[in-house]
């Protein structure tokens, strides 16, 4: 694929449609499968790993239950009490972010965090539902935190703009984040594996040098396994502070 | 020509490979990787809105699965270990309470049959030692009525000495005055005169 001078790291990310004419028809390309991959993962890491009911947890069942506890203490922590209503979907945000990531990491696999249009859909979910709730909760006082509380008035044309803004670009922040990580780590990774193609192909002295992007890309996939981790948990924990700022009053 | 391709890159490569793996910032930025722009952003591929719909549809049903079904049982199991933890360690503590107040009740028990014991020892020894005054007492009174008694027959026995001391004193001066004088004397001057002497002697 990218052998030859030019290297095509943005290839990856290019949609086929899978099962054939049917996945056609369906719009159903390799991003839904491996969302369908992430979510069954998901579940089946809660169902098998809860399956012997425990007192004293087995490994696998542990693991479970620390997921459980960390987002939900997350939550909680963060929300406040209310936060027990909003830990399903943070927790069902946090490990199909998660489990996308780091599928997308596996070979011959996909990363769909790493399209912008499920990103921003992610994170437009995220501002719509903080919105609601903030409406729900607050009602016309909502409005009054695009004024800053004890500023002058004389200052308002200014202000209230300017915090309009700020809330508005959240959920681009938010998309953006997500996305650009996980598309700069896969065309890293292609890149490195890009010159290990290339140097192998100049003889001996290639062969011998083309262990070093190999290397890199040993190192780079240990950076991703922490992006990866890492942006599902940013995304979760501004979800859990936009979703505290609509409860608090 | 790919001969000579390849010796070309072998050429470039032998100048920058010490540089290449430092600097894939300077790969990326050649014209071969932006030239198709990125599948993204290609919003005319019908299968890029087709993702965030099935997307939709996916984390709504994954949303709905852990929230009804699979967090639940996680919970389950977290309240019924506390539960478990919580009535043991209840269960522990009413023991430990039943045994303290056991231990306690021992104690008690310890010592008042000590407060008992000690009682009916000192009540033994009182008894005893007022068994003890008691005999004395008795024997004291006893001893002392009969040197009584005994004072008194001596007493007595020295009262009838002297009572008998006078009649034979009486008697002898009698006849001693009538073997001296020849005549006698009658008998109340004799018993008046010895009275004299008898005083005069303290007898």
């Amino acid at each position: 694929m990218a052998a030859g001078s030019t290297i095509d790291a943005l290839g990856q990310f290019e949609l086929h449609p899978v099962l054939g004419g049917l996945g056609e028809a369906l719009r159903f390309s390799q991003s839904p499968l491996m969302m369908i991959v992430a979510s069954v993962a998901v579940l089946a890491f809660l169902y098998v790993g809860m399956r012997p009911k425990a007192v004293v947890p087995g490994r696998l069942q542990a693991a479970a239950e620390i997921c459980y506890d960390f987002i939900y203490n997350m939550a909680v922590d963060t929300i406040g009490p209310e936060g027990r209503a909003f830990f399903p979907f943070v927790f069902t945000l946090f490990f199909f972010i998660l489990a996308g990531n780091y599928l997308g990491l596996l070979p011959f696999s996909f990363a769909f965090t790493s399209h912008v249009a499920v990103t921003v859909a992610l994170a437009l979910m995220v501002f719509v539902l903080s919105v609601i709730v903030s409406l729900k909760a607050q009602g016309a006082k909502f409005f009054a935190h695009f004024m800053p509380a004890g500023a002058p008035v004389a200052l308002a044309p200014l202000l209230v703009p300017i915090e309009i803004l700020s809330f508005l670009s959240r959920p681009v922040s938010l998309s953006i984040r997500l996305f650009a990580n996980m598309v700069a780590g896969h065309v890293m990774l292609e890149m490195f594996a890009a010159f290990t193609i290339m140097l192998a192909g100049l003889g001996l002295i290639g062969d011998a040098l083309a262990v070093g992007p190999v290397v890199i890309n040993v190192a780079l996939m240990a950076l991703e396994l922490l992006v990866g981790a890492l942006q599902a948990y940013v995304f979760a924990i501004l979800t859990c502070i936009y979703l505290r700022e609509a409860v608090a009053h | 020509m790919a001969r000579s391709a390849a010796s070309s890159i072998r050429r470039v490569a032998s100048l920058l490979t010490p540089l290449a793996l430092a600097l894939p910032v300077m790969v990326m930025a050649a014209p071969g990787a932006r030239a198709v722009g990125m599948p993204q952003l290609d919003f005319s591929n019908p299968l890029v809105i087709g993702q965030v719909v099935w997307g939709a549809v996916i984390f709504l049903v994954l949303y709905l699965l852990l929230s009804r079904s699979a967090l639940p049982k996680v919970e389950a199991v977290l309240t019924s270990r506390r539960q478990t933890i919580d009535n043991d360690l209840d269960i522990a503590r009413r023991a430990k309470a039943e045994a303290d107040s056991a231990v306690d009740e021992l104690h008690q028990a310890r010592r008042s049959a000590m407060a008992e014991a000690q009682a009916n020892v000192d009540k033994v020894i009182e008894d005893a030692r007022l068994a003890a005054l008691r005999q004395t007492q008795d024997m004291n009174a006893r001893l002392a009525t009969e040197i009584h008694e005994a004072e008194a027959r001596v007493a007595a026995a020295r009262t009838a000495a002297l009572g008998s001391l006078r009649q034979i004193a009486d008697e002898t001066a009698q006849v001693l005055v009538r073997q001296v004088t020849g005549t006698s004397v009658p008998a109340d001057v004799v018993a008046r005169t010895v009275d004299h002497a008898a005083t005069a002697r303290g007898l």
